[in-house]
């Protein structure tokens, strides 16, 4: 961390480690040519420009050692989405490539690690990410005829009254509500019958450490 | 650093010279406690009771009018929990609008959970409030009215003269956040028919932690504070001695320099937005063009997302501040911008420069220079373009 601070009008700062600003304001593997040109195995499209993150992903894999051979992106983002992106892409290509089944186990964590942290409030920019090159392997796998090895990711309900499902209390939790309390305000979970309650402090716990190792 | 462009005014502003030359007395030998009796007290208590002439001279009101307190948040917080406090037998109904800072909006939003009703009154497209909105939301149960001079992040001025009469009309205490104000906009609560008003020092080349709440005579307020006699009990505590020197006479020289020196930042700023729209493609304007602070610039870039801007900038020698979540502290973007009735995508890309006293054309021609490059190489990394 150093010591350079920017001025918000809220009156807020933050540092980014040169680590983070390395990949910032020189992002790797960035996609320069015309997408529609670049001959992709696999797509991922996550994010959406209102909540003001946005990512693309373009994979090439060699399907004999089924590795990743090239990782291009555009992200529209803040500096902690854009590096997040840049570190991720640097990962899977180096040394020869990663191992398929290796990179669907990266976690929003080993990258912040990779960036030498993130300040606490910029780790859901980190996240979507593991999230772009996990659609962009499910889209090779499916177009290579894979699909038993296409990872689902579908939200299961975990608040029947009031539909909440697991993928909205780990919204949540990125966005920092760290209690039952804060997570119930923002999601309404267990507002109704509650009986949702351990299960949900259950979740909240798990994406804590997921995401904030605490 | 090769440049150093500070373009974030409305932030904070530095210290003018002439204001810590005055302050730097009260830190040492006029050190005294203006409570105390014997001379080192009463040296201090005369210099802050000069001071408070001072302010009210120039707010055309009456010395013990003017409360000091430890700047813009908790004057707005003494003003709006203090009179909604002290008149809720009356009534529980309070206006303000969407745009204020918070430190109206969460005073505000306390008096909910306390049971009061609060109106939050939309603005324009153009980022300013429509007084008949304002007294068409007036009911029996009203106690207090809080519509901001001027707003801190797309600089629109607002029509508080009309509101605060209408307020007047109908008996209804009126407060106005000035923080952005002073040094810039006429300050006479008489002639806008304010009740209380806030002001502080930091946006005004004063220090930061001081500032003013004007107080109407006989406008019915408690303390929110508790622990001495100090400020008519409304803000006790020892008086930060010299913080009000030096925030007295930082109002003091806004208000000598105003016209001459808005004049300037109005050429300044026409010149900049004019310049951004025109060299910088797929850009719009926040706010007002006309009614808008001499000093402010805000404008949405599309496509990229305003963090990252700032950051690139940063990199140039520009400091300037953004709307964008990302800055924000929240996932929520600028509630200012999206209260303008523009989406979340246009708010993430908006970037405000705040101009000052120290800015000259040369500095705005530095920025329009590397502004175009920096959005150019930014959307080469957006997906959405694509």
């Amino acid at each position: 961390m150093n010591d350079d601070k920017n001025t918000n009008q809220d009156g807020s700062g933050w540092a980014y480690s040169d680590k983070v600003k390395e990949h910032f304001f020189d992002p790797k593997n960035l996609l320069k040519e015309d997408p529609s040109v670049y001959k992709a195995d696999g797509v991922g499209y996550v994010g959406s420009p209102a909540c003001g993150d946005m990512m693309k992903m373009w994979i090439k894999v060699d399907p004999i050692t089924d590795t990743i051979a090239e990782c291009k992106w555009r992200t529209f983002g803040c500096a902690s989405a854009i590096a997040s992106t840049s570190v991720l892409s640097e990962m899977v290509t180096e040394n020869g490539g990663m191992e398929i089944d290796k990179a669907l186990r990266i976690r929003p964590q080993d990258i912040v690690d990779r960036l030498s942290g993130l300040p606490d409030r910029k780790i859901h920019c980190s996240v979507l990410g593991d999230k772009a090159l996990r659609a962009a392997l499910n889209d090779y796998f499916r177009k290579s005829k894979q699909e038993h090895r296409i990872i689902k990711d579908e939200a299961k309900v975990v608040c029947r009254c009031l539909d909440v499902t697991d993928h909205d209390i780990e919204d949540a939790v990125l966005e920092g509500k760290l209690t039952y309390e804060e997570v119930q305000q923002k999601t309404k979970c267990g507002t109704a019958c509650g009986a949702c309650k351990p299960r949900v402090a259950k979740l909240i716990e798990q994406y804590k450490l997921q995401y904030f190792g605490e | 650093m090769e440049n150093n462009i500070y373009l974030d005014h409305a932030a904070t502003t530095p210290i003018d010279p002439r204001v810590y030359e005055a302050m730097q007395p009260y830190f040492t030998e006029k050190f005294g406690n203006p409570s105390s009796i014997y001379q080192t007290g009463q040296i201090a208590r005369n210099a802050i009771e000069r001071a408070r002439l001072e302010v009210a001279n120039i707010l055309g009101a009456l010395p013990d009018e003017i409360i000091f307190v430890a700047g813009g948040t908790e004057s707005d917080n003494l003003a709006i929990l203090g009179v909604a406090r002290a008149n809720q037998h009356k009534g529980k109904h309070i206006i303000t609008s969407k745009i204020e800072h918070h430190a109206v909006l969460h005073p505000c939003e306390q008096l909910q959970r306390e049971g009061f009703e609060v109106t939050y009154i939309p603005v324009e497209k153009n980022g300013i409030v429509d007084p008949e909105k304002v007294k068409d939301a007036m009911r029996d149960d009203t106690i207090l009215v809080s519509i901001m001079y001027a707003n801190n992040e797309v600089g629109t001025i607002q029509p508080i003269a009309k509101i605060g009469r209408t307020c007047k009309k109908r008996g209804i205490p009126f407060h106005t956040d000035a923080c952005q104000a002073s040094g810039a906009l006429p300050l006479n609560v008489d002639k806008l028919h304010i009740d209380l008003m806030t002001i502080n020092g930091s946006k005004m080349y004063g220090p930061k932690g001081v500032g003013a709440l004007y107080i109407r005579k006989g406008t019915p307020i408690k303390p929110i504070m508790f622990g001495g006699e100090q400020e008519k009990k409304l803000r006790p505590g020892t008086e930060n001695v010299p913080g009000i020197i030096g925030f007295t006479k930082a109002l003091q020289l806004a208000e000598e320099s105003r016209e001459k020196e808005s004049a300037r930042l109005t050429d300044l700023r026409d010149y900049m937005i004019k310049e951004i729209l025109t060299r910088v493609p797929r850009t719009e304007l926040n706010g007002d063009p006309i009614q808008r602070l001499p000093n402010n610039v805000n404008v949405s870039v599309l496509e990229i997302e305003g963090e990252a801007l700032l950051l690139r900038l940063d990199m140039k020698g520009i400091s300037a501040s953004s709307g964008s979540a990302c800055t924000s502290g929240s996932l929520d973007p600028s509630h200012v911008i999206l209260a303008l009735g523009k989406t979340h995508f246009v708010a993430h890309g908006s970037i405000r420069f705040s101009l000052g006293k120290s800015t000259t054309k040369k500095d705005i021609d530095y920025v329009l220079e590397v502004l175009p490059k920096i959005v150019d190489d930014l959307r080469a990394i957006s997906p959405i373009i694509v």
